[in-house]
């Protein structure tokens, strides 16, 4: 790998080098390095570009780390990721894509990640997108995450993007089955003409399943973001949806959260706010000593923290 | 020493909130009362540079600090207690006490700041400054962060408003202590007379001007005696 490929594997998967455990890196459209493991297999598909991540029942306190990263400019990868995770496990995955484009034309990474949760297994999922280069190329990435979670299964998804993606289509669906929960929580800040759109579907079919989707956004420049978080309580469930976003400059934001309830148990919750960053916090920082710009950025960094 | 000189202040309608108010705070501990809408909290943010006033000077150190900002004001040494604490989502007690300090503070030291407001250092720290506080420990991380900066002076708007009694009995003593401990100067706005009873000089303001400068003995029992009047008229 080059010097820009391994900025790029620090900025999405804070690694200065091979980590540990079991890793696929993907570089420009090919596989750079895999290791498996004992208990984690990785196998190229055969049909499609892509890999399946094989975990077996009972592993535990292991990590995945296949992360994506992109310096040739002009370049379009499409990828598909399957996860079988087995009962039992406790497990962390990190993925993550970084585009550095120093080219005029676009370059463009879509994967779809699905994953299998066995019974009572623990998913800890991180997924960081980031781009950089000073190219006029459009920097485009188009996450789809499809989650399926077995009964008592659990799977926290934190999902960040804050610098660098020009365009961005984000869509995560998951259906859980009793007693499975599903937190996710999503960090996005967008400036310039940035655009970036994000779509959850939650089905809480079994009873007991629970679900709660945080957004945390902010929109700067001429940016546009659309979020929409749609939960559907199909039982005996409980699902919360909290989007909160600042918006500055001439950005423009919209929020669509959406509740279903298809059972009289399903207890279902949204919130949503936009605003601007409140004077009264910039003025406080100000009595601190920080100028107004420091103030606000003091603002932005602990909102997306 | 700061000093007001002629500081009048008038919104729209010409309705004037301060009128031709002067002033010197040169004591370690002066206090600030009179009734509600009486122009107190707007004279705070006069010199705290949040409001501009339509005339008069201000002066620190004999420095005119009229027009400088908010910033520049609280880098050469003015602090500001907001009567209502700011919530901030995603920022923690230590983010906001450290940047209150100016410098990267140690854990030990944010904690040696809460202990002095009577908080357990090691509950507060990580905590978020958020609505899951309670508006007496946010009214005392405010002024925590006040101690921290530790400026030639510091301006507390009410501390004791939205206090429980509880609360508002230790507060005192925070206060005590701090008049205590102090090296600058402590102006504070407050209706209570026990915070009256420690001031070293008391400024009483009604209706936008200063209706009276002095000690506590001379000052505290004319408006106890006013308080007593009030009551007979709504009988």
């Amino acid at each position: 790998m080059d010097l820009i490929q391994k900025e790029l594997l620090e900025q999405v998967a804070d690694l200065h080098g091979v980590p540990a455990g079991a890793y696929n890196i993907r570089a420009n459209g090919k596989s750079a390095a895999r290791n498996t493991t004992a208990n984690v297999d990785i196998v190229s598909k055969e049909d499609v570009q892509g890999i399946d991540i094989i975990i077996k029942p009972g592993t535990k306190q292991e990590s995945v780390h296949i992360p994506v990263v992109m310096s040739q400019s002009g370049l379009t990868d499409m990828v598909y990721n399957d996860f079988h995770i087995g009962e039992d496990c406790d497990i962390v995955i990190v993925a993550g894509c970084g585009i550095h484009n120093g080219g005029d034309s676009m370059s463009k990474h879509d994967g779809v990640h699905t994953f299998y949760v066995g019974k009572n297994s623990k998913v800890r999922y991180v997924e960081k997108h980031y781009g950089s280069g000073e190219g006029t190329g459009e920097r485009v990435m188009n996450p789809e995450t499809v989650i399926h979670m077995e009964e008592n299964s659990s799977f926290y998804m934190d999902t960040v993007q804050i610098r660098g993606v020009d365009s961005t289509n984000r869509v995560t669906t998951a259906d859980l089955k009793a007693g499975a929960k599903l937190e996710i929580s999503e960090k996005l800040m967008t400036h310039g003409k940035q655009e970036a759109r994000t779509a959850f579907t939650v089905d809480l079919d079994g009873e007991g399943s629970s679900a709660n989707v945080v957004s945390r956004s902010v929109a700067r420049g001429e940016s546009f973001q659309d979020f929409r978080a749609k939960i559907n309580g199909n039982t005996a469930c409980a699902g919360h949806s909290e989007c909160d976003a600042i918006i500055m400059d001439d950005a423009r934001v919209v929020a669509t959260p959406e509740l279903e309830a298809n059972n009289i148990d399903a207890e279902l919750i949204h919130e949503a706010a936009i605003g601007k960053i409140a004077g009264e916090q910039l003025i406080k920082l100000m009595t601190l000593g920080l100028t107004e710009a420091e103030a606000e950025e003091m603002i932005i960094s602990g909102f997306l923290k | 020493m700061l000093e007001l000189k002629n500081i009048s202040y008038k919104v729209e309608g010409d309705k004037e909130i301060l009128d031709d108010v002067c002033l010197t705070v040169d004591e370690r501990f002066v206090a600030i009362t009179g009734p509600n809408g009486s122009g107190k909290s707007t004279l705070a943010k006069i010199i705290a540079g949040i409001i501009k006033p339509t005339s008069g000077r201000i002066f620190l150190d004999g420095e005119d600090i009229t027009d400088m900002s908010i910033t520049e004001r609280a880098n050469i040494g003015i602090s500001y207690a907001f009567q209502q604490p700011v919530h901030f989502k995603g920022l923690k007690v230590k983010d906001l006490i450290s940047t209150a300090s100016g410098r990267t503070m140690t854990v030990r030291e944010i904690c040696d700041v809460l202990s002095e407001v009577g908080l357990c250092a090691r509950d507060y720290v990580d905590r978020e400054l958020n609505g899951s506080l309670s508006g007496g420990e946010l009214k005392r991380i405010e002024i925590a962060m006040i101690r921290a900066r530790a400026t030639k002076l510091s301006v507390f708007d009410e501390p004791e408003a939205g206090i429980d009694l509880w609360s508002f009995q230790s507060l005192i003593h925070v206060f005590e202590e701090l008049h205590e401990k102090t090296e600058g100067s402590i102006l504070i706005i407050s209706h209570q007379e026990r915070i009256l009873e420690i001031a070293d000089k008391i400024v009483v303001i009604n209706g936008g001007k200063i209706e009276k400068i002095g000690r506590g003995e001379e000052i505290i029992p004319g408006l106890l005696y006013k308080s007593a009047g009030c009551s007979k008229i709504s009988h």
